[in-house]
């Protein structure tokens, strides 16, 4: 490669997002829906400060009379701690009293670090094997438009549900299989492997026609290679597309990892997460007794999605008008 | 078309098997020890060892499968030599909390996850549709807006979020329905069909938010595209009604993908809808596979993961022979 490719894959990468930029800033839900994902991305990184700055952490409970009922409801918060409060932010838990602004704001954490991580993996694989398969046609693309067949042929939270367990006993003897970490590794690595066909088969169908085009035929006629080629070429001409997909898979995977963690299978107590959160407001049937344990972590996930989905829908307009959203 | 059709079935007959081989794959390979989850929390190193051989699992790999993939077409033995006892037919293996037949199991849950799947389907077509034609109809107009709106609401609104609330609201609150049981699974039971509808109302509200919301998207935009259309101005133009030019031309021609998405969902959603079930104490396949998930007992999971794919397989070949049927141009392709 000449030292002038290489300077055009950068300008190549800035112009995608600018035009991305140029046209989220002409609307104004697209401008809101940024500045609110950006502002959950920060309560998210700044987890540890904020909840210092309250003085509290995620996993202190404090279950004396003062704080918690022992006495009408046992474990409901008594009405001092129940709502915010400049002591508690958010008021405290039931049950163990532990704060609940400190665990929204760590739960946002780990459910983001899971989603962004997990629709990473599903991204890298989804690109490259339908980069391959569209590019080098025959036998490659069967292979590997078959296993995209099957991939999607499976109902994804059954399989997901069904198989994180399975991941996680064979983890547990692993460096990942520590404590808290072990939930994390395995949601990234099944919601990231059973999350690729659906984007493989899309950055496939792009690459058949790109494939035909004279940029292709020149580079190869320079003496290229097909894996330069693929990776120098290809790939970074189905960016735009695979920069819409990714925006739209990082809501489904925030709900996937709530939904796992709310039936039992995917963060657990005491490490927090929105969907462990969830499991646990409705674990003793708390909500019934105070609807405000449903709705810290509830609303916070609906802001969450739905912002990140108006995100998706603008990118997806800005760089890839025909795709359809289903 | 008959050549169509044996070409669909003979592709569907090898996708079915390569779906339950992978299943089997992962479900048998994947867990670290399953005789270890067989022989449950007491459990010596002599114990597992019975385990093992009473699973099976000191056979090849693919003696295994073969033997379970048997079970599909009668009846087999199962447990260590001496200790066995008759799976019946169809054998999709037995519990290990239960020692009972899956298949029992499985045919136990399915009226309560048909009983989901009914209600909510026509909840959620009816409003997902109309709303959605609604809105094209009238493109650009407020109503057009509140729809679009509520549609990109629906669609990041968790199931779990939803579902509680409903509950808190319609059943703590106001009293307005009563908490779902599981004595109710048909319409044609003892209690009849008006208890039938309250008790599964909620739960289908839950799921046809969600579903609906996609609904009137993808009805909304195929409509728009449609209206688009040369034959829609050639027929207004020769001075049919607006109304059969809507209905007659327009839904009949833009209506397609809705079919396709319809079929598929129906597919996904006799597999058992996971998250609503769970939420509501319905007692169908994806309440069964959550416990049995976490109880570790794998060949509940297996079974169920396994039929739910084979539904949503079989429900994309129906789809693809429903299209051929309407338009001859799918035949060749």
């Amino acid at each position: 490669m000449t030292p002038e490719r290489k300077a055009a894959a950068p300008a190549e990468a800035r112009s995608l997002l600018a035009t991305a930029w140029l046209r989220i800033r002409r609307s104004k839900i697209a401008l809101l829906s940024l500045c609110v994902v950006v502002a959950i991305m920060l309560f998210a990184i700044l987890a540890p400060v904020l909840s210092a700055m309250s003085g509290n952490d995620p996993f202190t409970s404090n279950t004396s009379p003062e704080v918690l009922d022992d006495f009408q409801t046992p474990g409901l918060p008594l009405p001092g701690y129940m709502y915010p409060s400049a002591q508690h932010w958010l008021g405290v838990e039931p049950g163990l009293g532990r704060d609940l602004f400190a665990r929204l704001a760590h739960g946002g954490q780990i459910s983001l670090t899971i989603a962004l991580l997990s629709t990473l993996v599903s991204v890298v694989l989804g690109t490259v094997l339908g980069a391959a398969a569209g590019y080098f046609g025959g036998k490659t693309d069967a292979i590997i438009s078959r296993i995209m067949d099957l991939f999607l042929a499976f109902p994804h939270l059954l399989l997901v549900l069904s198989l994180t367990p399975i991941l996680q006993s064979r983890l547990r003897d692993t460096p990942l299989g520590e404590g808290s970490f072990l939930p994390m590794a395995s949601l990234v690595i099944i919601l990231g492997f059973f999350g690729w066909a659906y984007l493989a088969r899309i950055v496939r169908g792009q690459v058949l026609s790109l494939r035909e085009r004279e940029f292709v035929e020149a580079a190869r006629s320079f003496g290229a290679s097909h894996m330069s080629v693929l990776f120098r070429q290809i790939i970074p001409n189905v960016m735009g597309v695979v920069l819409v997909y990714a925006t739209m898979l990082i809501p489904t995977n925030i709900s996937a990892e709530a939904a796992l963690s709310f039936l039992g299978v995917g963060v657990k107590d005491p490490t927090p997460s929105w969907g462990q959160m969830l499991n646990a407001a409705q674990s003793g049937n708390w909500y019934l007794s105070d609807p405000w344990f449903l709705a810290v972590p509830g609303v916070m996930l609906i802001i969450t999605v739905l912002a990140f989905n108006l995100l998706g829908d603008a990118v997806r307009d800005a760089l890839d008008p025909k795709a359809s959203r289903h | 078309m008959i050549t169509f059709i044996l070409r669909r079935a003979g592709s569907l007959i090898l996708l079915l098997a390569a779906v339950s081989f992978i299943t089997f794959t992962l479900f048998q390979l994947g867990p670290s020890d399953p005789a270890a989850a067989a022989c449950g929390q007491e459990c010596t190193p002599e114990r597992v060892a019975e385990a093992r051989v009473a699973l099976g699992m000191d056979q090849p790999f693919l003696i295994q499968y073969a033997d379970y993939m048997r079970g599909l077409f009668s009846p087999r033995m199962i447990g260590a030599p001496g200790a066995q006892s008759i799976c019946e037919w169809p054998c999709l293996g037995k519990s290990f909390q239960t020692n009972e037949n899956v298949a029992d199991i499985i045919g136990r849950s399915l009226p309560y996850t048909l009983s989901m799947a009914v209600g909510a389907l026509v909840l959620w077509t009816v409003s997902g549709v109309g709303l959605g034609l609604l809105a094209a109809l009238r493109k650009g107009s407020a109503a057009d807006k509140v729809i679009v709106g509520a549609a990109s609401v629906g669609v990041s609104l968790p199931i779990p979020v939803t579902g509680l609330f409903l509950l808190l609201l319609f059943v703590n609150q106001l009293h307005l329905l009563p908490f779902t049981t599981n004595e109710i699974n048909s319409p044609f039971g003892p209690h009849g069909p008006w208890a039938w509808v309250t008790n599964y109302l909620l739960p289908w509200i839950a799921l046809a938010v969600l579903f609906s919301a996609s609904y009137i998207r993808v009805t909304r935009a195929n409509m728009i595209e449609t209206f688009g259309e040369d034959f829609i101005r050639t027929a207004r133009a020769k001075g049919l009604a607006p109304r059969t030019v809507t209905f007659k031309h327009g839904v009949r021609a833009g209506i397609t993908p809705v079919v396709t998405m319809l079929g598929m969902d129906i597919g996904l959603l006799l597999g058992g809808a996971v998250l609503t079930e769970q939420i509501f104490s319905v007692p169908g396949l994806g309440f069964t596979a959550v416990h049995a998930a976490i109880s570790g007992d794998l060949p509940v999971t297996m079974a169920i993961t396994m039929l739910a794919a084979f539904f949503v397989i079989v429900a994309n070949v129906v789809v693809d022979l429903a299209y051929a049927a309407i338009d001859p141009r799918v035949r060749l392709q």
